[in-house]
């Protein structure tokens, strides 16, 4: 529980955690679903013996090697960045936290980089069966790793299941089960992973797309796209299903978040949704810096009550209810809630030196009072907010969230419609004539990751300053390193993982331009 | 089955599961060893190609093995990851930078247009194989020696070293010890080499190379194992739980434990064996004696570092703050619910088993790795 804080140790800090993050984000989604678009080939390759399904998994089964490589390099640092840099945030969660990640560790990981290894040396070593099994549990583990990891995020966006125990100063799990199975995580889980399908799906599509405009390889071409376009359109329903129920969760959950990726500052009955806006650079309160007018936007009347509420009349709060309160809506003003994290941090502070300084009675009688319902409910509830100074900090960037949001809404709208032309495409054996559509396709690839990126921008930042929603914030969870090791780590890190990532499309578009009937290398 | 044990009996099933673990690790550093020794081994490139596919195929075990433990640790005592990572930043960083260079050399090497070329592939997985058994070594040797930290009421924990972390070489003991697990590495990838490579140039020279490290390991490994039994340890007081500085603690420990005594002990004789039965019988079944014999060594060095109340992760800054199993573990129905997760262990264990042996059941030889079959060459 860090008391004076350097404010470039936390930007820093944060960066390199989003750094990180996103790099190996860009490796994680296709290993998601291309490992399961490998099986459903292999699968048919199995049943048919078709060697042109054993040429097809083979290749694809290659690039997800080279893919896969990159994503473990950038990912083992994520998890022990958790104690590197977010030092005391490791002992505040760490009773909840670590369980998801060491059952991350010992139940899917090493299934993962077991039947990898069969994968990809077995061919020659063991029965059809046995590879196409471990093809199979290859695709498990990898999705399973997600499972666990997402739980753990969701946790962190939903703290449930859990006691905060005021003799160790942390929050401790009493329910296994309601933190493996909270809606946010089961939610999180099937948008994440199903994000990562669409992705893989329009990957595969987009470079089968290159190899009928250079005319190479068409029957592998258009075998490819057949399975990829059916596994990513059901994939984009789940994605969309998911997507409707995500937005209901976070208004639940995470109120402010909701209002910044709507950008709705003033709550009403009735709110409409925020098809496109654009900001203008003036403000709009001089008081609060983060608040801008909008130059335009398209609103769909009453459909964000209707969404969030199923209710087209229902209340929505905005950015300006949730910082000044709103009493009719029984929401507590910011700065109450600054007051009542600090009286129990004041509390926690003030038993632990009663503890120290040997008065038993009182000590025992704060317990008393810092476990009791009334003090759990309406002090313990806000304790996060203790560690803040000023309420407009309760605020996100909303511009980046707002256009974020959007732009993963708007291209997740257009992948749906992508994967239904390309069934339509190769279902009626055009898709070889239908060049344009093939040059859309190689351009979707960069926007399936940029949608990607969107969404995690929308669930991360969307959510500060809460590393714990509303229990701790970033500025109390950050290691008491200096700020200049960070930067020195963070330097490292975009350098090493840059370097890595052009040695990574190189490969891959080597490979892909050498083709499956060569066996590239 | 785990609801009838006191929370005292799950922080030592925890603190076994993370030597066993550790171990584990160490066994799998063979990896680490064999690819420290690419340019001694390969004199070209189809032996270097030959060495780096045997252990190529083993890499993500090590990998695996080590993220685990790092999330074991953390499930288990998050005091010691909040401490410990939190504070040796550099020494952790520069552990990570290492394994993060060796994950995508393999798969990277020797594909065409791979932007670094295969000579920095290889220098990578080189400096991984230097590097990451010494800093893991030098890590693990201050749980014995101690660090410079200190842990405030609210369990916050501060470092008070500047060079966070690095400070631990130091440490005679500390070198000694990361120098002994490198050595005992590339005994073992020697040893893997010999077990896994249908070459008889390679196993001649494996053979030749496994007689010049074990003389410096054995150097490292007494002179650690000596000075550790006959130095001070950090002792607690079960019930007042207040630490002190205890003559000849772990010495004392090894006594008080004697079935860690005897297992360390053959543990020794195994590592031994392995490696002789290789020299004199050129017997291919080394790595499993030797990698027996390191594990059961590793996981009682472990017991001996966290048991009979032993601080795990004592504090030269504040003696007051080092940790031992009790005051930084998890709850007790965290470590409860773990355990049942624990129960899976075994099957995963034995999947590993019958995979490796799946993907071992025919030697490497040079045909392989210059395509002439059909598995994935590095």
């Amino acid at each position: 529980m860090n008391e004076i804080v350097d404010l470039s140790l936390i930007d820093w800090s944060r960066g390199q955690f989003a750094l990180t993050a996103l790099y190996h984000w860009l490796f994680v989604p296709l290993t998601l679903g291309i490992t399961f678009i490998l099986a459903i080939m292999e699968t048919i390759y199995y049943k048919t013996g078709d060697p042109e399904w054993k040429k097809i998994t083979r290749f694809w089964m290659k690039v997800f090697g080279i893919n896969f490589a990159i994503g473990v390099a950038t990912g083992i640092i994520l998890e022990f960045q958790f104690g590197t840099n977010w030092s005391y945030y490791s002992w505040f969660v760490g009773d909840i936290f670590g369980a998801p990640l060491a059952i991350e560790g010992i139940m899917a990981f090493f299934m993962e980089s077991t039947f990898i290894a069969v994968m990809f040396f077995g061919w020659d070593k063991v029965s059809k069966r046995f590879h196409l099994v471990s093809t199979w549990l290859t695709a498990i583990g990898a999705n399973l790793s997600a499972l666990w990891i997402l739980v753990a995020n969701a946790w962190m966006q939903n703290p449930v299941g859990m006691q905060f125990n005021p003799d160790t100063a942390r929050n401790e799990m009493v329910n296994f089960w309601d933190v493996f199975l909270s809606p946010l995580a089961i939610n999180k889980f099937l948008h994440t992973i199903s994000s990562g399908f669409v992705l893989a799906g329009i990957f595969i599509i987009g470079i089968s797309a290159w190899f009928l405009l250079k005319k190479r390889e068409v029957p592998f071409a258009k075998k490819s796209i057949l399975v990829a376009a059916i596994f990513g359109f059901i994939s984009s329903l789940f994605l969309v299903t998911t997507g409707d129920g995500s937005a209901r969760l976070v208004a639940q959950h995470q109120p402010m978040k909701l209002a910044a990726m709507e950008g709705l500052y003033e709550g009403k009955n009735g709110a409409g949704l925020t098809a496109l806006g654009i900001f203008s650079p003036t403000k709009t309160d001089p008081e609060n810096d983060k608040l801008h007018d909008f130059i335009f936007k398209i609103e769909i009347p009453n459909a964000l009550s209707y969404m969030i509420h199923l209710d087209v009349n229902a209340f929505v709060p905005g950015v300006k209810d949730l910082l000044n309160g709103n009493e009719k809506e029984g929401i507590l003003a910011t700065t109450d809630k600054i007051s009542r994290g600090k009286m129990a941090i004041e509390t926690l502070r003030n038993y632990k030196n009663a503890l120290k300084e040997g008065r038993k009675d009182e000590a025992f009688q704060l317990k008393e009072k810092f476990m009791s319902k009334d003090f759990q409910a309406n002090y313990f509830k806000y304790f996060g907010y203790g560690f803040l100074t000023n309420a407009n900090d309760t605020i996100p960037s909303i511009p980046l969230v707002f256009y974020s949001f959007h732009i993963m809404v708007i291209l997740g709208s257009w992948f749906l419609l992508f994967f239904i032309l390309s069934i339509y495409f190769v279902v009626n054996n055009e898709i070889a004539r239908r060049r344009l559509f093939l040059k859309i396709a190689i351009l979707t690839i960069p926007l399936v990751y940029i949608a990607q990126m969107a969404g995690w921008t929308v669930a991360e930042v969307g959510r500060q300053p809460w590393v714990v929603q509303d229990l701790l914030p970033t500025v109390a969870a950050v290691s008491s390193i200096s700020a200049g090791s960070v930067i020195v780590t963070f330097w490292l890190f975009a350098l090493i993982f840059t370097i890595l990532l052009i040695a990574e499309v190189k490969i891959m578009t080597t490979q892909i331009k050498i083709g499956p009937k060569d066996g590239g290398h | 089955m785990f609801e009838q044990l006191t929370h005292l009996t799950l922080q030592h099933y925890w603190w076994a599961i993370i030597s066993l673990l550790a171990a584990l690790l160490v066994f799998l550093l063979f990896v680490q060893g064999g690819q420290s020794l690419i340019y001694e081994m390969g004199k070209s490139k189809n032996e270097r190609t030959m060495i780096l596919n045997a252990l190529g195929r083993k890499w993500e075990f090590t990998f695996t093995t080590l993220v685990t433990f790092g999330g074991a640790f953390f499930a288990s005592f998050p005091l010691f990851y909040s401490t410990s990572f939190g504070g040796a930043y550099w020494a952790w960083m520069a552990l990570l930078f290492c394994f993060i260079i060796q994950a995508v050399s393999y798969e990277y090497r020797s594909k065409p247009k791979n932007f670094l070329g295969q000579k920095t592939f290889d220098a990578f997985l080189f400096a991984n194989g230097l590097l990451g058994p010494i800093l893991i070594g030098v890590v693990v040797g201050t749980f014995f020696t101690g660090s410079e930290f200190s842990i405030s009421s609210m369990n916050a924990s501060a470092w008070h070293h500047p060079a966070r972390g690095l400070e631990a070489v130091l440490n005679i003991n500390n070198v000694a010890l990361g120098l002994a697990v490198f050595f005992l590495a590339r005994i073992q990838g020697l040893l893997y080499f010999m077990n896994s490579i249908g070459n008889d140039i390679l196993f001649t020279r494996a053979k030749k190379h496994l007689i010049y490290n074990t003389v410096p390991f054995l150097i490292f490994f007494l002179f650690f194992v000596i000075r550790i039994l006959l130095k001070d340890g950090y002792a607690y007081n079960p019930e007042t739980m207040v630490v002190s500085m205890e003559p000849y603690k772990y010495f004392t420990n090894l006594v008080q434990m004697p079935v860690v005594l005897i297992l360390f002990l053959a543990g020794v004789l195994a590592v031994l064996w392995g490696i002789i039965s290789s020299v004199i019988k050129d017997n291919t079944k080394g790595i499993w004696w030797t990698g027996g014999g390191t594990i059961l060594v590793v996981f009682n060095l472990f017991l001996i570092a966290g048991f009979n109340n032993t601080c795990y992760y004592p504090s030269n800054y504040d003696l007051q703050s080092s940790l031992n199993i009790v005051n930084s573990s998890s709850s007790m129905y965290t470590l409860k619910t773990m355990s049942y997760v624990s129960l899976a262990v075994p099957f995963v264990a034995a999947y590993i088993w019958y995979a490796w042996k799946a993907i071992n059941v025919k030697k490497i030889t040079e045909e392989e790795v210059t395509g002439k079959t059909e598995g994935h060459i590095y």
